[in-house]
């Protein structure tokens, strides 16, 4: 195909090149196959989720209460995780600081300040010795936590992962030896954690990947991401694809947290609604959503039975929906900022929510 | 959001998405039938007509979504802190209170949303239209700002004076409430989107679709195309039993026994369920019967079925497993010497534990240990959990073993509520599980320790 190319000038626009038109078909392309995708999805869709839930017995009063309030943070709580032991948990927080907490006694164990402001991701290792962080660094770090007084942390830190840009999430996988990263440079990561050495990288996302969650199941290979193309994606740990993908939110995916028995998935997003996908139906079989309810879902979480999902909203509240039938249950009130973090306890006794407020809750 | 919207510039999507929202909720609320009985409200001496009280607004939210009195206070907190309500009675405090004072509908012509983003060369009129109006009414920020605009746009100056004097002039042609009203508008715009501080920012985020980008898609797409589904009515069924069978297991939806020790304050709860313990909890045990993998990620659900297999003479199963397990999640620095270990043990001819894998399998498991890698035992590792899945797990389930277990665990007894209600017990310290992986030899002497501090095993 000819095109006529001209030298730029102020006056003068330059010619298309057939490059804009190659993306251009292939953009179509890309969108006809995805209307063809959900037609084919919507086939085998022969009930929604809040009729088949119509025989289950309706949820009673709900009174949930802040138990403990962690203060200490200088700044926004950006992130948190629960140590197995069911007690412990670590923050991490705008002004670089990370901190380890016995919420049970409001007690802090270990502070941590990173060279860098905004840490944006932080995980509690399965074993309870060390943790991960990372934000603005573009890196994940781990630090072995020690109980002597007079060791500086920060001397034994470990790093980890390297990203282009801010890393937005991170886990370790069932030990202590793996870490997924999740970053601003829209791809996912698997690392070695002894070597630094990148065992996996995950490719798809359009945009700035936020958060992750490792699936429960049996053979253990799966994860799910979601980011600011609105796009929540499964991948298989062994071989970087990606398996399934959803796109059905109209904003960023801020959060995403697999259903306890690993056949779903919730996410929630800026646009005000948490989602449910199911994963052997392939297709959102739930959008929980209020025309009350206005401001952008940061973090979600499920009780331990999934029948209740805790989402936490960037209006400073935490609504409690009914996953099977698709209703709230309750609002929560009390941080005076946005919620930016919530995570349910590892045996199910309560929740932690970290907010800008610079404050942390366990609510039971 | 992410931090690209907040440390660099932009617009702020997420916010695009809430002021939708709103204007939802305020063309509901002034919707001819259905929406706000509005009245004339008195401001000093003039009268503004299409006004409503705090008092109002939270009554009509409270009804329409049905939603508690505190709930609606929070939303028309936020309406009125986007600027879509704007107060007439302290327009600087935007705050919505729950009593007669009177507030007004933002024009959509001053949506946030509409005019956004705000231009400075708008804002540069307004503040000239302030100061020529009367000299000194600019507030010490916005001198500050109006002098900073004058540098940076110098160039539009006599346009920028040009055209506030035009729109005062306009302005004066107005009946004196249409004035106010108007005046009252702009200048609620102008503190939501030119705050004295800067709390919302606007900013954007760009799209890295390339074509590379669409031949995933693309692929990803026809790979999906042909993938096999499962009808929803069967999906979704396997929610309400799921649900339904851990009910009792949630500790938020049905309490926990002895009690939450959040709530009480009581860790009895804790001690009783940890990693290992005498004796295990009934709810424990119970859910080792729900799947093969709650049995399996149990530590002592996993032991108990280790003592079952060696009564089988199928222990080397559970083992081989465990093995591959350790090389999955394990440094990647142990692998080599892991599968050697593993072939040595389960997989060579006359191995001591040695699993019995079909020959499709093991053929393909040899062949790759000659190169190992971290997947390598994958196959054979799923055909051995398949198989314990299958045919040892059900017969563990219906054994005297497990059946026993069951029989004496324990059904912890409901704390009941301390005789004074204000007494709150003292929250004890637990041993940090770094510590105890650091300080291992010297915590097994403490293992049945007495006293104030942790009860006896870790509180795992």
């Amino acid at each position: 195909r000819k095109y006529m190319r001209s030298p730029p000038t102020p006056e003068m626009a330059t010619q298309e090149v057939p490059l804009n038109e190659t993306l251009a078909h292939l953009k179509t392309e890309s969108e006809t196959l995805k209307s063809k995708l959900e037609e084919e999805r919507a086939k085998l869709h022969d009930v929604e989720l809040h009729q088949v839930a119509e025989k289950v017995e309706g949820l009673g009063q709900f009174v949930m209460k802040t138990r403990r309030t962690l203060k200490g943070h200088g700044n926004k709580v950006l992130c948190m995780d629960w140590c197995k032991d069911k007690r412990r948990i670590v923050s991490s927080s705008q002004d670089g600081k990370v901190i380890v907490w016995d919420a049970f006694t409001t007690n802090k164990e270990h502070a941590v300040t990173m060279p860098c402001t905004w840490v944006m991701a932080c995980a509690y290792a399965p074993s309870g010795c060390a943790v991960a962080c990372g934000g603005l660094d573009n890196k994940c770090s781990v630090y072995p936590l020690s109980l002597d007084k007079n060791e500086n942390l920060a001397a034994k830190k470990k790093s980890v992962a390297m990203h282009t840009n801010y890393l937005s999430a991170c886990s370790f996988t069932n030990s202590d030896m793996q870490i997924l990263t999740s970053s601003g440079d829209g791809t996912c990561a698997l690392w070695d954690v002894e070597s630094g050495q990148l065992l996996q990288s995950f490719h798809g996302h359009a945009a700035d990947v936020l958060c992750l969650d490792l699936a429960p199941s049996e053979t253990g290979n799966t994860f799910v991401s979601g980011g600011c193309d609105k796009k929540a994606n499964v991948w298989d740990m062994r071989s970087g694809q990606c398996i399934q993908s959803f796109e059905t939110h109209e904003s960023d995916i801020n959060s995403v947290r697999y259903y306890p028995s690993g056949d779903a998935f919730a996410s929630g997003s800026d646009d005000a609604t948490c989602r449910l996908y199911d994963l052997r139906a392939d297709r959102e079989v739930a959008i929980y959503s209020k025309d009350s309810i206005i401001f952008g879902v940061s973090s979600v979480d499920f009780s331990l039975s999934g029948r209740l999902l805790f989402g936490g909203y960037n209006d400073y509240t935490i609504n409690v929906w009914d996953v099977l039938k698709g209703t709230r249950v309750s609002i929560l009130f009390g941080h005076e900022n946005r919620v930016s973090t919530l995570r349910v306890s590892p045996d199910g006794t309560a929740f932690c929510t970290g907010s800008w407020d610079h404050t942390l809750r366990i609510w039971a | 959001m992410t931090i690209n919207t907040l440390a660099k510039g932009g617009c702020h999507r997420e916010q695009m998405a809430c002021f939708r929202k709103m204007e939802k909720v305020i063309v509901a609320m002034q919707d001819p039938d259905m929406g706000m009985k509005m009245r004339n409200q008195r401001l000093l001496i003039t009268v503004i007509p299409h006004a409503m009280t705090g008092h109002d607004i939270i009554a009509w939210l409270t009804h329409k979504y049905r939603i508690s009195e505190e709930e609606s206070l929070h939303l028309g907190n936020m309406l009125v802190k986007y600027g879509y309500i704007y107060p007439l009675k302290e327009p600087r405090c935007l705050v919505l209170r729950p009593d007669e004072s009177p507030y007004r509908f933002q024009t959509p012509y001053f949506w946030t949303s509409t005019r956004w983003p705000a231009s400075e060369l708008d804002y540069a009129i307004y503040l000239a239209k302030k100061n020529i109006r009367k000299q000194g009414e600019l507030m010490e920020y916005e001198k500050e700002r109006y002098s900073l605009l004058h540098k940076r746009i110098n160039h539009t100056w006599d346009f920028v004076v040009m055209q506030a004097r035009e729109q005062l002039r306009a302005s004066k042609q107005r009946r004196k409430a249409d004035r106010i009203v108007l005046e009252c508008q702009e200048q609620a715009y102008w503190l939501i989107n030119r705050p004295p501080v800067r709390s919302i920012t606007l900013y954007c985020i760009q799209l890295y679709c390339n074509s590379d980008y669409y031949k995933r898609e693309i692929e990803a797409c026809r790979k999906a195309l042909g993938r096999n589904r499962v009808k929803s009515s069967i999906c979704l069924e396997g929610f309400l039993k799921y649900s339904e069978q851990y009910l009792n297991h949630d500790p938020i939806m049905q309490g926990c026994l002895p009690s939450n020790p959040w709530i009480s304050d009581d860790t009895a709860h804790w001690t009783m369920n940890a990693e290992i313990v005498p004796v295990p909890t009934r709810l424990r045990v119970e859910r080792w019967s729900f799947s093969f993998m709650e049995l399996l990620n149990d530590a002592m659900g996993r032991r108990e079925f280790m003592t079952y297999l060696e009564k089988e003479f199928s222990a080397e199963n559970l083992y081989f497993w465990q093995a591959c397990e350790d090389i999955r999640h394990g440094e990647s620095s142990k692998i080599v010497e892991k599968v050697e270990d593993i072939y040595k043990n389960f997989l060579a001819p006359g191995a001591a534990r040695w699993v019995n894998i079909d020959s499709k399998t093991m053929d393909k498991t040899l062949e790759g240990i000659k190169r190992p890698h971290r997947f390598v035992m994958d196959d054979a590792q799923m055909h051995i959990y398949f198989l314990m899945k299958k045919d040892s797990y059900p017969r563990y389930l219906k054994s005297d073993l497990y059946k026993n277990m069951l029989a004496k665990a324990i059904v912890p007894q409901e704390t009941k509520k301390s005789v004074f209600p204000f007494m709150r017990r003292q929250r004890h310290s637990s041993p940090s599980p770094a510590q105890t992986a650091t300080q291992a030899a010297e915590e097994e002497g403490l293992a049945k320790g007495a006293g104030a501090n942790s009860a006896a095993g870790s509180h795992f």
